[in-house]
């Protein structure tokens, strides 16, 4: 997801654990932090450190899954525990990209980014509203999403989407079978119920890593 | 070999929403592939299975969903310490409450969308019981469940300053963050379920 480095961050130790690893927690002072929601692209500054890409092992590559991801901070950092990183990222991969049936990438992504505006992820929110964009041609519905929030005026398969999502992303879960009705109702079959289910879902495991192991940035010259 | 959403979720082999997971065996494979890299197969350096099996019933729980409360509930009295499985349960069924929640910065423009609600804390008795590595375990948790907008600097360092490595920071997130997934796809699932019965 992001392609950055650490700016100087300040580095402060906290204590050390029981293991004798000390914790060094990063903060980032001078950072720029969004504080609304966006279809920009942001950077991720990590409160924690990220495994050293020269030091990797092979089963931390295995974690990462592709190669390129041990350019970002966020997989650098979630590689230290590399087989649930594996595991999570093969999920997320065929949640979104598995779209030869059942429910089109766009409303996967408006699934995803519904998710994040509720939860309150500045960042996975512009990441996936932009891809909802992109795949949606719909610039405007997005960003009513991001703007107006999940109450924001939508047509009746959007909203029908954007409401699942909703519901399932509350604890305790306010799903209801009259929400996958409105989905069948705007036409989407079983898989692609199903396909809503999994891709809410997911972003409710996403929006909390994001959230709690670093914060947004805006890039340099915004 | 059991799948566990299939489990937590009542899914009957061969039914329709048996199916629909068939025809995404990637996703299928890998949520239990998640499952058992959290909770089966895994290094217990940086957080032992104890650790994880009693956060675990506790998150599972503070969603209210009885069938998955179920299956942590009795992975902890398994794996864990036998006698913190009602404490637990009580300090969960106490700490229960509806989200998601957190203030936003009071300078921004989504500070009329902040939302105050409860920021759990453990209390001196019952963090004598638990530990300080799982006390600050499960206010991080209930952070992550309930407010993960909050989430802080401060609340990683309290992490550290309780016992936890940077690796067992990552692996108690992801832990945490895992099991908001799962339940709610086992919720969903279920809820796919109820038409096959109709």
């Amino acid at each position: 997801m992001t392609e950055q480095t650490i700016d100087h961050p300040v580095a402060q130790p906290v204590t050390d654990a029981s293991d004798g690893t000390p914790v060094r927690i990063l903060t980032h002072p001078g950072a720029s932090v969004p504080l609304a929601f966006t279809q920009a692209e942001l950077d991720w500054l990590p409160w924690l450190e990220p495994a050293d890409e020269a030091t990797l092992s092979e089963r931390q590559f295995e974690g990462l899954v592709d190669r390129s991801r041990a350019k970002s901070d966020y997989f650098r950092l979630l590689v230290r525990d590399p087989d649930i990183l594996r595991a999570r990222t093969l999920t997320d991969k065929d949640i979104f990209y598995n779209a030869k049936d059942g429910l089109p990438r766009a409303e996967r992504e408006l699934a995803a980014a519904a998710t994040s505006r509720f939860n309150g992820c500045i960042f996975c929110a512009s990441v996936h509203a932009r891809f909802a964009t992109h795949h949606s041609k719909r610039h405007d519905d997005v960003q009513r999403l991001l703007d107006e929030g999940i109450d924001g005026e939508q047509d009746a398969a959007w909203r029908a989407v954007i409401d699942a999502a909703v519901a399932l992303a509350a604890t305790p879960s306010r799903l209801e079978s009259r929400h996958l009705d409105a989905l069948r109702a705007a036409g989407y079959d079983e898989q692609a119920v199903s396909d809503v289910i999994h891709s809410a879902a997911f972003f409710n495991w996403a929006n909390r890593l994001m959230l709690s192991l670093g914060e947004p940035e805006n890039p340099p010259g915004e | 070999m059991t799948d566990i959403i299939d489990q937590l979720a009542g899914l009957a082999p061969g039914g329709t929403v048996d199916a629909l997971r068939r025809h995404r065996p990637a996703t299928r494979d890998n949520a239990q592939a998640s499952y058992d890299a959290l909770f089966t197969h895994f290094d217990e350096a940086h957080a032992s299975l104890a650790e994880r099996a009693a956060i675990a019933q506790f998150v599972a729980i503070l969603h209210d969903d009885v069938p998955v409360g179920e299956h942590y509930v009795a992975l902890n009295r398994r794996a864990g310490d036998g006698a913190l499985v009602s404490t637990i349960a009580t300090l969960a069924a106490a700490a229960r409450t509806t989200g998601p929640y957190g203030e936003y910065p009071a300078d921004g423009p989504l500070a009329p969308e902040s939302v105050v609600g409860p920021r759990f804390a453990v209390d001196d008795e019952v963090r004598s019981v638990l530990g300080e590595r799982l006390a600050a375990a499960l206010e991080h948790a209930h952070l992550l469940v309930f407010r993960p907008r909050e989430s802080s600097v401060a609340a990683l360092a309290a992490l550290g300053d309780a016992g936890w490595s940077t690796d067992g920071i990552v692996t108690l997130s992801q832990l945490v963050s895992f099991l908001a997934f799962q339940l709610r796809v086992a919720a969903g699932l279920r809820l796919l379920t109820t038409k096959d019965a109709a």
